[in-house]
């Protein structure tokens, strides 16, 4: 049997009232892969990714998930497939870190039960791994903007998920933890065959992370492919009307793209 | 490694549940006795246990005014008061749970505000259509009708955003607002009245009013906790709480008509008591933290517990009674700048 996509977008557009954020989109997600999406502000990145959470719904065209439309799925049971660290997280109430980072096995807890042994144990290991488990005790409320994402972003890998989308996932994070979550984002898609989509700004960090990118502009994807090949000066000047040099670099093993000031000549 | 027990819910809450309904029990017991008349504890249980079993030996050598003193007058009263004590701070966890918002409080959206309107009309037009009872579904009505234009104003695309719904509140309570002034101006002699069931009491209650609130408060409860682990999630969000199944818009109405119905009976049969929903979650958050399934059974009993104790004061302690909305102000408001300011420091934010 030829594996399904993840996701098949076919033609999606969307609207905030007379704007369009979406412009008949089409785009297929394979499994195994790690997605960067890129472009500038207000080009339609979050409405795509909520789109693929269900979080909105196109005003036209389909969204598959596994090849099955997403609308026939129980919103429990997309949870235990797609799981989301979203842009904003902010939260009012002082609940503990675990109590958080347990909050990510919802799906999986029937009403009225006590999480299982599984459920804490998946908890920890996620706290383990994100290095949060040395303030696990402490009030989400009392955490630095950087330190709380990486409580969200527990809370999303305690849901264990095949898929997991990112809304600018590390926007607060110091190039530490940059690192480590990518890495264990990374891994999660190596080892064990899930597929990430995430929107990043930081144009490097997506090349050394990413196996493909996709460059979108006004609602519209403008270019995808693997880093290789959309990776391209032209296509940089083309999204971001930028002048910008990209190289090959030995370090990272990776492309790199640099700039430089507008005003020296 | 964490434990199981470190996540429990039960396991840390009992203790404080049996103890609060423990002390819930003398509170009743007690306040069934102070008044003009005293009546001995010990008097009060023969009294209550000769009414249930239909034993009237028990009752020998006991004044025989002591029976309808507290059967028909206090105790109606006494568990009134408890109930929609009670009922208040339920309403208060799930209003701050659902906006998203710790000083949100059941009359946030506005809930009071068409009790009160609702109940005005009937007083200034003097409608006793349906008896002693007028007032109360006038007001009832009042703050049904408050809560669906609410909801009205504030959907947009099948949706329910906690900033919507406040500012929605705010500008319908507003509106009756202004009502309510424009009919104390014209009200002439029955401005008094108006103004006296406006701040609330407790007065002259009876088990009819024990039942239907009781029925209410209990049947709200029941499906507030249903829902309290769903509300937990919320707190992280509607795009969070989404990608973890949650449907927002569904839990979010569901308790929203909840709590509203409590509030809209808590007020048709004791008028507007403030500060209660406020301020006993956020207490009962220092002690519990904000988990909603401990927050809703220790607030429900805390709350039954003080609005009694301050029912309890205005009655039988003072020597002129005190409207109980004005009691509870006076003294949950400092309170609340006092906790408030506590708090504040403590987090540093």
């Amino acid at each position: 049997m030829a594996d399904n996509n993840v996701f098949d977008i076919n033609n999606i557009s969307f609207y905030y009232g007379k704007n369009k954020a979406l412009d008949n989109l089409s785009l297929a997600i394979e499994p195994g892969n790690f997605y960067g999406i890129i472009g500038p502000n207000g080009c339609g990145k979050t409405t795509l990714l909520d789109i693929t959470v269900r979080e909105k719904t196109p005003s036209s065209g389909t969204i598959q998930y596994l090849g099955c439309d997403i609308k026939k799925y129980s919103r429990k049971g997309l949870a235990k497939e797609i799981s989301l660290v979203p842009q904003d997280f902010y939260i009012n109430f002082s609940f503990t870190v675990k109590e958080i980072v347990l909050m990510g096995r919802h799906p999986f807890i029937p009403r009225f039960s006590s999480p299982s042994s599984f459920d804490l144990d998946i908890v920890n290991e996620v706290m383990e791994e994100l290095k949060i488990i040395k303030f696990k005790d402490k009030y989400i409320t009392e955490l630095s903007g950087g330190e709380k994402q990486r409580v969200i972003f527990a809370r999303a890998l305690a849901q264990n998920t095949p898929v997991l989308i990112l809304d600018e996932g590390t926007s607060n994070m110091d190039i530490q933890y940059t690192l480590n979550i990518l890495d264990i984002v990374d891994s999660n898609v190596k080892t064990k065959k899930r597929t990430v989509v995430a929107a990043l700004h930081n144009l490097n960090l997506a090349a050394v992370f990413c196996d493909k990118l996709v460059f979108m502009k006004s609602g519209r994807i403008v270019h995808h492919g693997s880093v290789d090949n959309v990776l391209k000066e032209e296509n940089i000047k083309d999204i971001f009307e930028i002048d910008n040099h990209i190289y090959f670099d030995h370090y990272s093993n990776s492309k790199q793209v640099v700039f430089k000031r507008k005003r020296l000549a | 490694m964490l434990k199981k027990s470190e996540f429990g819910t039960s396991i840390k809450v009992a203790p404080k549940i049996i103890l609060l309904i423990f002390i819930l029990l003398i509170v009743i017991l007690f306040s069934t006795g102070m008044g003009y008349i005293e009546i001995s504890p010990l008097e009060v249980i023969k009294i209550i246990i000769a009414k249930i079993s239909g034993d009237n030996a028990l009752l020998h050598g006991i004044n025989e005014i002591f029976p309808y003193v507290v059967y028909d007058v206090r105790l109606p009263r006494i568990l009134t008061a408890a109930i929609v004590g009670g009922g208040l701070s339920i309403a208060g966890v799930v209003y701050q749970g659902i906006l998203l918002n710790p000083l949100a409080d059941p009359y946030t959206l506005g809930i009071s505000a068409g009790a009160a309107f609702g109940a005005a009309i009937a007083l200034l037009l003097n409608i006793t259509l349906l008896g002693i009872y007028s007032v109360a579904l006038f007001a009832f009505t009042g703050s049904v009708a408050t809560l669906f234009a609410v909801i009205f104003l504030s959907s947009s695309d099948g949706r329910l955003s906690s900033n919507n719904l406040i500012l929605s509140g705010i500008i319908i309570a507003a509106i009756l607002s202004a009502g309510i002034s424009f009919m104390k101006y014209v009200a002439d002699e029955q401005v008094s009245i108006i103004i006296f069931w406006l701040m609330g009491s407790f007065g002259s209650k009876t088990w009819p009013d024990v039942s239907l609130t009781f029925l209410f408060v209990s049947i709200g409860f029941i499906i507030c906790i249903f829902f309290a682990r769903d509300l937990n999630i919320i707190s992280l969000g509607d795009r969070s709480a989404s990608s973890l199944g949650i449907d927002t818009t569904r839990v979010r109405l569901t308790l929203l008509i909840t709590a509203s119905l409590i509030t809209a009976i808590c007020v048709s049969v004791s008028g507007i008591i403030g500060f209660v929903g406020l301020i006993i979650p956020h207490l009962m958050r220092f002690f519990v933290g904000p988990d909603t399934r401990k927050l809703l059974p220790v607030s429900a009993l805390t709350g039954a517990i003080l609005l009694l104790c301050a029912d309890t004061i205005t009655r039988a302690v003072l020597t002129a009674e005190i409207p109980i909305g004005v009691l509870t102000a006076l003294i949950g408001g400092p309170f609340f700048c006092y906790i408030f300011k506590r708090k504040r420091r403590r987090t540093g934010g």
